[in-house]
């Protein structure tokens, strides 16, 4: 019986009236992307058009990147591959400067930690005051602190190097205070987010024996968040590599001075190195990382 | 009654801590490992406070020179060049735009071509991966110093700055979208009979569509930061305006800026919000 209604559907004025609706529907559903559609489009072409990116411009550019990026690549040749760094081609030849720039990204990683450190000790120390399931009585500290956590994390940290290289002199000093800002902002509304998350019945257990708001915070939020607290400074820390790595650029210490000047000076087989050490540490690091952030998370449940 | 129940006062616990010493605290080799591990800590954090040369008398006279220019910059002023200002907000804004645009749409082939469902060769896939990996090591402000070499100063730079530095990040979610796709949606439409290009027109793009233009609206509230920042490398927006203000050290400029930097990105925020919860309803992006 299914078969043969399949078959034959019967053609009556019910299956009509569906029909009708159904590519009315389709009409409007088409009308309403192609104005997406269009609204997109305009956007696109007043952004080209802002940013100064025209046929020409691009016709002009685009045969330049693919030469620049050739002039980066080193040149390799493979029977002198491990010849000394004497030997044009060699990879000792490339890296000729290994050690000085090993060096460099050994700095750029300590002030990462150290800015990473600094941030998420503040953030710990203003994360709790941000925290509104503890700040209940004094909804003006909390909206003061949280307003601050935004200021300090919705500056770029470029923009407080440019700004603390003048206060601190050129320097890694200037790149770690401005890095440790931004993570304090960053790191600080996350953590907020998790003591928002915590278990509240331990606190009540410490503040009904008598303890004060700093015990009841010491003893029944800290243990429950620390694990989750770890976790998001080790993220912080390999983003903040990364803006370590350019913070240099300003002035500000790292190995993202060494680039600015080799990327300046058309120092071209030096960029490409530099870069790939980069890379190399950055993923070595994410590396770590990550599995020290799985067993932290993996501890913390029990 | 109990004798236990009566008063533990001060001498009785000093009592028990001089019988059993070792049911208040941890033992022994606990403790002598987390004070290595404390000490092992202060002396790197000694070292390193040493080798970056912060000293008190440094930190002092750094937080004064802050506290002057946080002076200088009250009551923020937007200068003689407002047009300017303006003009390099909306560069940045258009900046992120197209760049966000243009590496979404490369993304979109990409993704499905690293997608566990889609490409079975496990080899290429896995190479793609990895240079999706090692391009996302490379911060978008090293891709714009390159670019303003070999394109010259300007928002061009910065376009292309964006773009190669979002591709492989929207490239490697787009992917993970995609193989989170639902897979009977796909097998109903292979089931009708269509071809491999169609089950992934009907069947899976109607699923990630959403999820890819909420991650692309994403990146767009990123870049908008960051596009305001590109300038001072040369690549163009109101980043150059920022570095400039800052080597005349006309602070109230400088301060106006930051401002309007501030409400640029808490409208587009809220903009992009907006859209977003029309695309994929209440429900947060993953």
């Amino acid at each position: 019986m299914t078969t043969a209604a399949l078959a034959a559907p019967p053609a009556g004025p019910a299956v009509g009236r569906v029909l009708d609706a159904w590519s009315a529907q389709r009409r409007a559903r088409r009308t309403a992307t192609a104005g997406y559609g269009a609204v997109c489009l305009a956007a696109l072409l007043v952004a080209a058009w802002a940013s100064d990116v025209r046929p020409a411009t691009l016709a002009a550019g685009i045969p330049r990147i693919g030469e620049y990026f050739w002039l980066i690549l080193p040149t390799l040749r493979w029977e002198a591959l491990f010849a000394g760094p004497k030997v044009e081609g060699s990879l000792a030849f490339w890296m000729y400067r290994l050690d000085a720039w090993a060096w460099l990204m050994f700095e750029t990683s300590q002030m990462a930690a150290l800015a990473t450190l600094m941030g998420a000790a503040a953030a710990f120390v203003l994360c709790f005051p941000a925290s509104r399931n503890l700040m209940q009585g004094a909804p003006v500290t909390f909206s003061v602190v949280r307003r601050f956590l935004e200021l300090f994390r919705t500056v770029p940290d470029l923009v407080y190097a440019l700004i603390l290289v003048w206060a601190f002199g050129v320097g890694p000093l200037a790149g770690i205070l401005a890095i440790a800002l931004h993570t304090t902002g960053a790191l600080g509304k996350l953590f907020a987010e998790v003591v928002e998350n915590a278990d509240l019945r331990p606190l009540d257990g410490v503040r009904a024996s008598g303890g004060s708001w700093l015990h009841g915070v010491r003893f029944a939020i800290v243990p429950q968040v620390l694990p989750n607290f770890l976790s998001y400074a080790l993220l912080r820390f390999e983003i903040n590599l990364r803006g370590a790595s350019v913070i240099g650029f300003v002035g500000a210490g790292g190995i993202g001075q060494e680039l600015y000047t080799v990327i300046s000076f058309n120092y071209y087989e030096e960029v490409s190195a530099i870069v790939l050490l980069i890379i190399l540490a950055v993923s070595a690091i994410d590396l770590v990382s990550e599995r020290i952030r799985h067993r932290i998370i993996a501890g913390a449940r029990p | 009654m109990t004798p236990g129940l009566s008063a533990i006062d001060a001498s009785a616990v000093a009592a028990a801590r001089a019988r059993v010493p070792a049911a208040f605290g941890a033992p022994p080799g606990r403790q002598a490992r987390t004070a290595i591990l404390w000490l092992a800590f202060l002396a790197w954090l000694g070292a390193l406070l040493w080798w970056f040369d912060v000293s008190p008398v440094r930190i002092w006279n750094g937080i004064g020179g802050v506290l002057t220019i946080l002076r200088l910059m009250v009551p923020p002023s937007p200068g003689e060049h407002l047009d300017d200002i303006l003009k390099g907000l909306g560069e940045s804004v258009a900046m992120a735009f197209l760049g966000t645009v243009m590496a979404a749409l490369v993304a979109v082939p990409l993704g499905f071509l690293g997608a566990r469902n889609v490409a079975t060769n496990a080899l290429f896939r896995f190479s793609l991966r990895r240079v999706f990996d090692g391009f996302r090591g490379v911060d978008q402000l090293i891709w714009a110093l390159a670019y303003v070499r070999a394109v010259g100063l300007g928002p061009l730079a910065g376009v292309l700055a964006i773009f190669t530095a979002d591709i492989a990040v929207l490239a490697k979610l787009y992917a993970e979208a995609i193989e989170n796709a639902e897979k009977r949606q796909t097998e109903a439409v292979e089931a009708a009979g269509a071809r491999r290009v169609l089950v992934m027109r009907f069947g899976l793009l109607p699923q990630v569509l959403p999820v890819m233009l909420a991650q692309a609206l994403y990146f767009f509230e990123s870049n908008t930061r960051s596009a305001a920042i590109l300038g001072i490398v040369g690549a163009g927006g109101i980043g150059l305006q920022i570095a400039e203000r800052i080597r005349i050290r006309a602070w109230d400029e400088v301060a106006f800026i930051i401002i309007l930097i501030l409400l640029m990105v808490a409208a587009i925020d809220l903009l992009s919000a907006r859209i977003r919860h029309r695309l994929i309803g209440a429900r947060p992006a993953p």
